[in-house]
C-alpha cells in the first residue's frame, strides 16, 4: 500500500480494510447465522413445503438466504461505518478532504458490495454442504447481488447519515430492514400467500431481488426476471439518487 | 493574493428558543507566510469560523477564501490548500498510526508519501509509535497524530484549533518547534489558543473575537505597546479586599493590577497594607498579552471604544 490513484479509491480501501479487519464479526458471523436458517428451516420444513416441482425445500432457501446475507449485511456496512464515524467524531478526516460527494458515494456504496458479497459468496459456500444450488442463469445472479447490494449499501448511507444515536440505527434496521428481507419470499414462495398479501408483497422492491437472484439459480421464478430488474434498477436509481443529493448538500454532516 | 480571506462572515443558528448569532460580519485577511493569533474567550466564535473556514460549517451569509479559492463553490482546491487540526480529540480505531496517515494522504490523491510520513513521524515524536493501533496511544500522543494528519498533504495554509489543549510541556515544545520551522519554510498558520503567552511567542498578527465580533486586529507588538499600564504583581496571604476584584487578574495567591505611575502603585499598597494583609515579591512588569486580551474583553474597554 504504498500509492493511490486518486481519493475515491482511498476511501473506498478504507471502507474495505474497516470491515476486513473486523472480519469475523462482519462476515464470518452472518455467515453462521445463515447457516443456523438452513439447518433449522430446511431440517422443520423439507418434508411439508413444495415451492417449485422438482426443487428440494433447502435448495429453494439456499439463494433466498444468500441474497438475505447480502442484503442484510450492505446495509449494515455503510450505515454502521457512518454512525460510528459521526459519533466518534473522526469522521471529520473525511469531512475535511477535497473529495466530491460522488466520491463519497462510490466509496460508502463499492464498500457495501463488497462486504454484502463476501458475506454472500461465504453463505453459499457453506450452505452448498448441505444442498447443492444449480446455476441456470450465473448472469442474472451476478446482476441481482450487485444491484441489491449496491441498493441496500445506498440505503445504509442515507440511514447513516440521518440517524444520530444507535438506537435510531437499530430501529431504521429493526423496523425497516429486516421485516422487508423477511417478508420478501425468503423462506417462501409468495404464490403460496393469500391474494392480498400476495399484492402486498409485490409493493416490496426486496421481493424482485430476491425472486430475480433465485430465477438465476434455478432458472424458476415468481415473476419474470426482466420485470425484476426493471423494478430494482428504478429502485437503485431512486434510492441512489436521494443518497447522492443528501452528500451533496452535507445533510446532517456539514453544519 | 491572501492566505486566507474572511469577507463579512456571519452565522446565525435557529432554535426553538429564537436564533443565535455566532458570528458577526466578521472581515480580516490572513497573508501569505503569516503567524496568526486568532483569540478568544470560550463561545467567542473562534470554532465557528474555523468550522466555516474548513467546511464542516457553513456560514450564514459573506464569503471565505484560502488563496483565492472560495471555501464553498471551489472547495476541492480550497480543502487542498488547507490542513486543519480539529479540536477535538477524535481518531479512528481500526487504523494504525502509519495507517492513519498513508489513508489522509490518499484523501488528497498524494501517492508514495512514505518519506514525509517518516519525517512527520519523527518530527512529532511518533516514530516508535508507527505501527500502535490509535486505540493505544495516550491523550497527547493521540494528539500528535491529529497534527501529522492535518500536515501529511504538505498544506501551505495550516490551522491549529486550540492544539495545545491539555497537553504537557514536552509536547508544546515540540509542536511549536516543528510549527515554527514550517512557517519559516513559507506555511501560512493560524492559531487559536488559551495560552496567550503561546500566541504572544508566536504569532506577529492578532485578532480577538468578542461575542462573534473581531475586537482588535494589530500586530502583536503593537497590541502590547498600545497597553495603557504596567502591572504591580504580588502575592498576599488572605483574600483580597474586594474593592480591587473589578481590577485585579487573581490567580491564587498572585495578584496582578494594571498601574499606570508610581502615585498609583503607593495607593494600591497602603490600601492593602491597611486592610491589614501581608504583601510578599512585590515587582513591577511589562504588560503581556493576557493583561492587553483581558482589557480588550472588559466592558470598560468597549465603552472607551464606543465613547
Amino acid at each position: 500500500m504504498t500509492s493511490f490513484a486518486g481519493g475515491w479509491q482511498t476511501l473506498l480501501y478504507k471502507e474495505v480494510l474497516r470491515f476486513w479487519k473486523v472480519s469475523f464479526q462482519t462476515v464470518a458471523a452472518p455467515i453462521l447465522t445463515a447457516m443456523l436458517y438452513l439447518l433449522i428451516f430446511g431440517h422443520v420444513l423439507e418434508d411439508h413445503v413444495k415451492v417449485y416441482d422438482r426443487i428440494p425445500y433447502t435448495a429453494f432457501l439456499v439463494p433466498g438466504l444468500v441474497m438475505m446475507s447480502v442484503l442484510q449485511n450492505a446495509f449494515a456496512n455503510s450505515s454502521s461505518s457512518l454512525i460510528q464515524s459521526k459519533i466518534m467524531g473522526n469522521l471529520v478526516f473525511v469531512l475535511l478532504t477535497p473529495l466530491s460527494h460522488w466520491s463519497w458515494f462510490i466509496a460508502y456504496v463499492g464498500s457495501s458490495v463488497a462486504r454484502g458479497l463476501a458475506v454472500g459468496l461465504g453463505v453459499l459456500v457453506v450452505t452448498s454442504l448441505f444442498a447443492w444450488p444449480q446455476f441456470v442463469a450465473p448472469a442474472w445472479i451476478l446482476v441481482f447481488a450487485l444491484l441489491g447490494a449496491g441498493m441496500l449499501g445506498a440505503l445504509g448511507l442515507i440511514a447513516g447519515l440521518w440517524a444520530e444515536k444507535f438506537d435510531q440505527m437499530a430501529a431504521f434496521q429493526n423496523f425497516v430492514i429486516m421485516p422487508m428481507t423477511f417478508l420478501s419470499g425468503v423462506f417462501y414462495s409468495i404464490h403460496s400467500l393469500p391474494p392480498f398479501w400476495q399484492g402486498v408483497s409485490h409493493l416490496n422492491p426486496f421481493f424482485y431481488m430476491i425472486d430475480g437472484f433465485r430465477y438465476g439459480f434455478f432458472g424458476v421464478s415468481d415473476v419474470s426476471p426482466w420485470l425484476s430488474l426493471g423494478i430494482v434498477g428504478t429502485a437503485m436509481l431512486v434510492v441512489g439518487s436521494v443518497a447522492v443529493h443528501l452528500l451533496r448538500i452535507g445533510y446532517k454532516i456539514r453544519g | 493574493m491572501p492566505a486566507i480571506s474572511f469577507q463579512s462572515v456571519s452565522k446565525t443558528f435557529g432554535s426553538s428558543r429564537g436564533t443565535l448569532t455566532a458570528l458577526d460580519h466578521v472581515s480580516f485577511d490572513i497573508e501569505e507566510g503569516e503567524f496568526f493569533g486568532l483569540l478568544g474567550p470560550n463561545g467567542a466564535g473562534k470554532t465557528t469560523l474555523i468550522s466555516i473556514l474548513a467546511g464542516l460549517t457553513r456560514a450564514s451569509s459573506g464569503r471565505v477564501a484560502v488563496r483565492g479559492h472560495d471555501v464553498q463553490s471551489d472547495y476541492a482546491q480550497a480543502r487542498r490548500q488547507l490542513g486543519v487540526v480539529p479540536q477535538e480529540l477524535v481518531f479512528d480505531p481500526f487504523f494504525t498510526v502509519r495507517e492513519a496517515l498513508r489513508i489522509q494522504s490518499g484523501y488528497f490523491g498524494v501517492r508514495n508519501n512514505e518519506a514525509w510520513i517518516s519525517e512527520l513521524l519523527d518530527s512529532l515524536g511518533l516514530a516508535d509509535k508507527a505501527n500502535a493501533n490509535m486505540r493505544q496511544l495516550s491523550g497527547g500522543m493521540k494528539r500528535r497524530v491529529l497534527v501529522a494528519q492535518a500536515l501529511v498533504h504538505k498544506p501551505p495554509v495550516i490551522v491549529l484549533d486550540e492544539p495545545t489543549a491539555g497537553v504537557d510541556v514536552e509536547l508544546r515544545q515540540t509542536l511549536w518547534q516543528f510549527i515554527a520551522r514550517l512557517n519559516r519554510e513559507g506555511h501560512s498558520v493560524l492559531l487559536t489558543t488559551h495560552y496567550l503567552e503561546e500566541a504572544e511567542a508566536l504569532c506577529g498578527r492578532i485578532a480577538m473575537l468578542k461575542a462573534g465580533r473581531v475586537v482588535a486586529l494589530e500586530r502583536t507588538s503593537d497590541l502590547l505597546k498600545a497597553a495603557s499600564s504596567n502591572v504591580l504583581r504580588f502575592k498576599i496571604d488572605r483574600e483580597l479586599p474586594s474593592q480591587f476584584a473589578d481590577r485585579a487578574r487573581v490567580t491564587g495567591r498572585i495578584v496582578q493590577l494594571p498601574a499606570h505611575d508610581a502615585h498609583e502603585i503607593e495607593n494600591y499598597l497602603a490600601a492593602i497594607r491597611q486592610a491589614g494583609l501581608r504583601v510578599e515579591d512585590v515587582e513591577i512588569r511589562k504588560p503581556d498579552l493576557e493583561d492587553v486580551f483581558l482589557d480588550v474583553m472588559s466592558a470598560r474597554h468597549q465603552q472607551e471604544v464606543a465613547a
